[in-house]
């Protein structure tokens, strides 16, 4: 007997709905047994959750909170992974904006006008996260180094030197010696919508459909899907596959860096610990679940927002160790991810072997 | 395009649905009636055997004191910075009559979360901002660490002594020095080396500092961390350390010659009795030896008698007033007496303490 994982021609729609459904029952179902285990109540802990994560209007301020640098994020890596470029440095470029967002915010304030420092903080923000995403695109399109590397290595310069400035240089004169910048005046304060919801939420909605638009209505959009099929069948069309996949990754570095730039205009006020806490990282979860769909991110990012704030109830009501927040998150991603895979996949399974190779012959993968 | 939307919307939407139904077959535990509520909001967990296991038999201690009446709640492992304003305003929400924040970097966040609930009271722990409805609190240890230098400088024979601390602010630099004072009292061609390591509470990285110091000569281990990792990485090379937080010999072992620790069972008992009956008004509480907030703990077995001696001797005039601890004359890194005989830092200079004491080896910024 031969068990074969087929890549599906087109993806049924049965699969579209299905499998997400099985998934998370499959992951509610094994988190429940962990949490039996504990001696927790599954209903009760899954309530908790809920309610802290969308229980309340002030409970969906923090989600959305969480969800807006989710949204950037997850819009930038999966602008670089249409073209399977692997940019697995939204952390940094998050890291780096918000580095030269701070350095518009406190030092040029001066000199600029009011009504511009907000707005140019953020654009040199955006811009700082691009160049950070556009140095392992160049390496990768002048000298084919591994784009992967490259910018995970790339976080870690990101997030020390960030460190760097604000246990150094940067440091607030009259903050005690703790660690972080000055705060921000407040001309370059992020208006914020309700709690600490802020206006970056508008940006990242606006910039979902923007990107949906260009990636689906374009020519652009078209071309950056040919080179993602396939780079050779792109240079035979004559698209110019080193300038397009550039754009491209300067696109998801800049979108990664907005939010970067709006966590300390709107969150912080300031450069300080805490600003490098695993977006960059969660977002390539996010694109993934979203299947690279820009408007399937919105929701998607929102969903793993309300995981992240409901798995502090875990703790707050359910008396749980804080560990078992992670460990809720990690079980209910597993079988999403894993559910991903049916959806592009079939399973087939042949009793007699001769068959199963004719019939994969045809594919050629 | 579409097919991939409803994906995700039905993820979205069939998430909320088993969470929703869920939620309705979850009971609220039953709060106990007029209970006075207080939550914790812990830096680590209070497994670590230092900081936060002492805040939290403290926690303890006015549970076992106040019984019935009492209902607590704590949250551990939030990180400092912007993110701990969610956690402390959720408590503050759910009703809880005071919150204590046991980390300088909750200060403000706790601030702001204090502006918008001024009937709950806040209670920050090492801090210097306070409001109507904030106090701050904390304790003189840098009195215990005194003695615990003089055990360390009779202690130590190549007259290194090796000092892992974890940020540059007043409040371990008024350690070091205070340590630092103790161990020039008895053994003036001592130094002290600081290794800092950025984390209050991180096991890994406090050993990793305490190997480099113990590489660099250092055959006594002191610490301002929340582990006892660095007692456990002295004692493995066979050398001596003074612990922090906790009586850290119980866990290690007679290689921690003696810890200055935390009493807060003291504080946590008295301001919430004062919650309870109405007496609780903001201030900032900073008290020494003589109110028992602070301890030197038993002293090891490898102690001498006659050092035994002179400690217990110097406690009493440390706790009766008579001897402070930073009285002139003090001379700074450079050795310029910076305080001169017959005077004393003020507290006021104390509590903004940026500078090290003759002996010490390292920087502040």
């Amino acid at each position: 007997m031969n068990i074969h994982f087929e890549k599906r021609k087109t993806l049924s729609r049965k699969a579209l709905v299905l499998v997400p459904l099985v998934s998370l029952a499959a992951s509610f179902v094994l988190t429940g047994l962990i949490l039996i285990l504990f001696g927790a109540n599954p209903f009760a802990t899954y309530g908790a959750m809920l309610k802290g994560a969308f229980g309340s209007w002030r409970a969906w301020t923090e989600t959305l909170v969480k969800a807006i640098p989710l949204m950037l994020t997850g819009l930038g890596v999966s602008v670089a992974f249409r073209l399977k470029f692997w940019n697995i440095g939204a952390e940094g470029q998050l890291t780096v904006a918000g580095v030269a967002t701070a350095w518009v915010a406190i030092f040029w304030s001066p000199w600029l006008p009011a009504g511009l420092l907000l707005p140019v903080a953020v654009l040199v923000g955006a811009a700082a996260g691009a160049l950070w995403a556009g140095v392992p695109a160049l390496l990768k399109t002048s000298l084919k180094v591994d784009e992967t590397l490259v910018t995970l290595m790339l976080n870690y310069v990101a997030i020390l030197f960030s460190e760097f400035l604000y246990y150094g240089p940067w440091r607030d004169p009259k903050g005690f010696g703790f660690p972080g910048t000055a705060p921000f005046p407040d001309a370059a304060w992020l208006p914020r919508i309700a709690g600490r919801a802020h206006a970056g939420l508008y940006v990242a909605l606006v910039a979902a459909l923007l990107l949906w638009v260009v990636l689906n209505r374009t020519k652009w959009g078209f071309e950056l899907s040919i080179i993602g099929n396939s780079q050779r069948a792109a240079r035979y069309q004559g698209i110019a596959v080193e300038r397009n996949v550039v754009l491209a990754v300067l696109l998801s570095g800049a979108l990664c860096g907005l939010a970067g730039s709006f966590e300390v205009t709107g969150i912080s006020h300031r450069l300080q610990q805490g600003l490098s806490i695993g977006y960059g990282y969660t977002a390539i979860i996010v694109a993934w679940m979203a299947q690279l769909n820009p408007l399937a991110i919105v929701p998607v990012a929102l969903l793993m927002a309300g995981l992240l704030v409901g798995g502090d109830q875990v703790q707050m009501v359910m008396g749980l160790p804080a560990a078992m927040g992670l460990v809720l998150q990690g079980m209910i991603l597993f079988p999403m991810l894993a559910g991903s895979l049916f959806a592009e996949y079939r399973v087939k399974v042949y009793k007699n072997p001769a068959k199963a190779a004719e019939s994969r012959a045809p594919g050629g993968a | 395009m579409k097919r991939k939307l409803a994906f995700a919307c039905v993820a979205v939407a069939s998430l909320a649905l088993v969470l929703g139904g869920c939620a309705k077959k979850a009971e609220a535990p039953a709060a106990k009636a007029k209970a006075y509520k207080v939550a914790f909001v812990y830096i680590g967990p209070p497994g670590d055997l230092g900081w936060t296991y002492e805040h939290d038999r403290g926690r303890k201690a006015a549970v076992e004191a106040f019984g019935d009446k009492l209902q607590t709640a704590y949250m551990e492992n939030i990180p400092e910075g912007p993110d701990a304003a969610r956690i402390i305003r959720q408590y503050a929400q759910e009703g809880y009559d005071m919150i204590f924040a046991t980390s300088f970097g909750y200060m403000d966040p706790m601030l702001e979360v204090a502006k918008e609930f001024p009937n709950t009271k806040f209670e920050h722990c090492s801090g210097y901002k306070t409001n109507a409805n904030m106090s701050t609190y904390f304790g003189r240890i840098e009195e215990a660490r005194y003695l615990s230098g003089i055990i360390a400088g009779k202690a130590t024979t190549s007259n290194k002594i090796g000092f892992v601390a974890a940020f540059p602010i007043p409040e371990v630099v008024r350690g070091i020095n205070g340590f630092t004072l103790g161990v020039r009292s008895v053994n003036p061609k001592a130094e002290v080396r600081v290794v800092w390591t950025n984390t209050w509470y991180d096991p890994v990285k406090e050993r990793e500092a305490a190997v480099a110091l113990l590489d660099a000569g250092c055959d006594v281990i002191a610490q301002h961390q929340d582990t006892v990792e660095p007692q456990k990485a002295a004692q493995e090379r066979g050398k001596l350390s003074i612990g922090y937080d906790s009586d850290m010999g119980k866990f290690v072992g007679d290689s921690v010659l003696a810890s200055p620790m935390w009493n807060w069972a003291v504080y946590y008992k008295d301001v919430i009795e004062k919650g309870m009956n109405g007496t609780w008004k903001s201030e900032q509480y900073w008290k020494g030896l003589s109110s028992g907030v602070v301890a030197l703990s038993d002293m090891s077995a490898k102690v001498p008698e006659d050092v035994k001696k002179l400690v217990n001797e110097t406690k009493d005039k440390i706790a009766s007033g008579s001897l402070n601890i930073f009285a002139g004359p003090i001379a700074d890194q450079g050795g310029k007496i910076v305080v001169k005989a017959g005077e004393a830092v003020a507290d006021d200079k104390q509590l903004s303490m940026d500078w090290f004491v003759q002996g010490v080896v390292g920087k502040v910024k």
